[in-house]
């Protein structure tokens, strides 16, 4: 392999690695320019949309496309990645050292511990429900009710890789469990348990990037990004009312 | 007593989402004071004025604003503080309360929370952008007086 085509995969690696982790589309083109342009691959051009990356390198060099397949949200992996590009850009790291980092970057799992999400999604439900004024004899069954919900959407997500399903069921089981709190006198008020609960659903990330996107002029990008958040607010939505229609 | 208690949940739901968004674990407290800052200034305002889509406006300016000068201090990207700053603002409770309006018939009633969780989803994205253009010029300014200077 040629240092150019080296360079070339270097640059697609890092754009699909912030791309999987949920950056905005504007700073991965930013960045795969930036490092390609260290690299002396001038002409470079590149199209990303939250599905595919193409990476023009410019002649005599191919045109590459790559398909991103699957996306989450992961904070870390951005972070690094653009610290690996910025370090390779000051000409702190060679390109095999660049590459080496983002091939231990790809396989590390830097997530954290489940059951750490678990407890911060349930603390987290349990927190809203007092910032919108619930009573603080709910707080338990809010968090309950919001961890039993993160619990659903995680477990779904690796059964299942239909979209917007594994919301729609984690929505239904938070408004399941908060119903059945009322019935049993655990909790008073139904609303604000639901609406606590439901939080850590909410497509938080999704919304912040389109709106980014969009005034960045990734119109593409930014609205395949809101009509995934609108998704999946009306999926959360459909499994509450499904509930409340009872 | 109240606004204390405020601003202790508010930066805890903050780091819970830093933590389920997996924040780089350094930047965790830097995303809980981003939440913390944006849900007080957010409250604040929602007292004052009782209206939530100008509070919205400035809960996510105030957030940007301390999203892109932590994000300029660590060199790191934006929406690592950005995102759990956000979702205290994003107006769950209105949308819900539309949609369990839709369910129960009462459609009219249903359609204004609608229209008003339209209207705070807009106001937040215009907090974002103004928060961004203010970056912008402040620092492009900045930086041009400092290039008079060397020259």
């Amino acid at each position: 392999m040629t240092d150019k085509e080296l360079a070339i995969d270097c640059c697609l690696l890092a754009g699909r690695l912030m791309m999987e982790a949920g950056a905005e589309t504007y700073r991965v083109e930013d960045t795969m320019e930036r490092m390609a342009k260290t690299q002396e691959l001038t002409a470079v051009e590149s199209f990303v949309t939250p599905t595919g990356i193409i990476l023009s390198p410019g002649s005599p060099h191919h045109t590459k496309l790559i398909r991103i397949k699957n996306r989450s949200t992961d904070l870390e992996k951005i972070a690094l990645v653009n610290s690996v590009s910025r370090k390779l850009s000051e000409g702190e790291y060679t390109l095999d050292e660049a590459y080496e980092r983002l091939i231990a970057i790809k396989n590390a799992n830097v997530m954290f511990p489940f059951w750490l999400q678990l407890l911060a999604a349930s603390v987290a439900s349990g927190c809203f429900l007092i910032l919108y004024s619930g009573m603080w004899s709910d707080i338990v069954t809010a968090f309950v009710a919001g961890g039993a919900g993160y619990l659903t959407v995680t477990a779904v997500h690796e059964l299942t890789k239909v979209k917007f399903f594994a919301e729609f069921l984690a929505a239904l089981t938070v408004a399941l469990v908060a119903f059945f709190a009322v019935q049993t006198n655990l909790g008073t008020e139904l609303d604000k348990i639901i609406i606590g609960g439901v939080m850590p659903l909410v497509p938080g990330l999704l919304i912040t990037n389109a709106v980014r996107d969009l005034m960045a002029g990734h119109f593409m990008s930014g609205l395949s990004k809101g009509a995934e958040a609108f998704l999946t607010a009306f999926a959360i939505g459909a499994g509450v009312a499904l509930v409340l229609s009872f | 007593m109240d606004w204390i208690m405020q601003a202790v949940l508010s930066f805890l739901a903050a780091i819970g989402f830093g933590i389920i968004f997996n924040a780089p674990r350094k930047m965790l407290f830097y995303c809980g004071f981003v939440g913390s800052a944006g849900w007080m200034v957010y409250s604040l305002f929602e007292t004052i004025s009782e209206d939530a889509v100008q509070a919205s406006f400035l809960g996510a300016f105030v957030v940007a604003l301390f999203a892109h000068l932590f994000a300029k201090r660590f060199k790191t990207p934006m929406i690592i503080f950005s995102v759990a700053g956000i979702i205290p603002l994003v107006p769950g409770g209105t949308a819900y309360n539309a949609m369990r309006h839709f369910v129960e018939n009462d459609n009219l009633t249903a359609i204004s929370y609608a229209t008003k969780a339209f209207m705070v989803s807009g106001a937040i994205a215009m907090g974002l952008v103004f928060a961004e253009v203010f970056i912008q010029l402040i620092f492009r300014s900045r930086f041009k007086k400092r290039k008079v200077r060397q020259l």
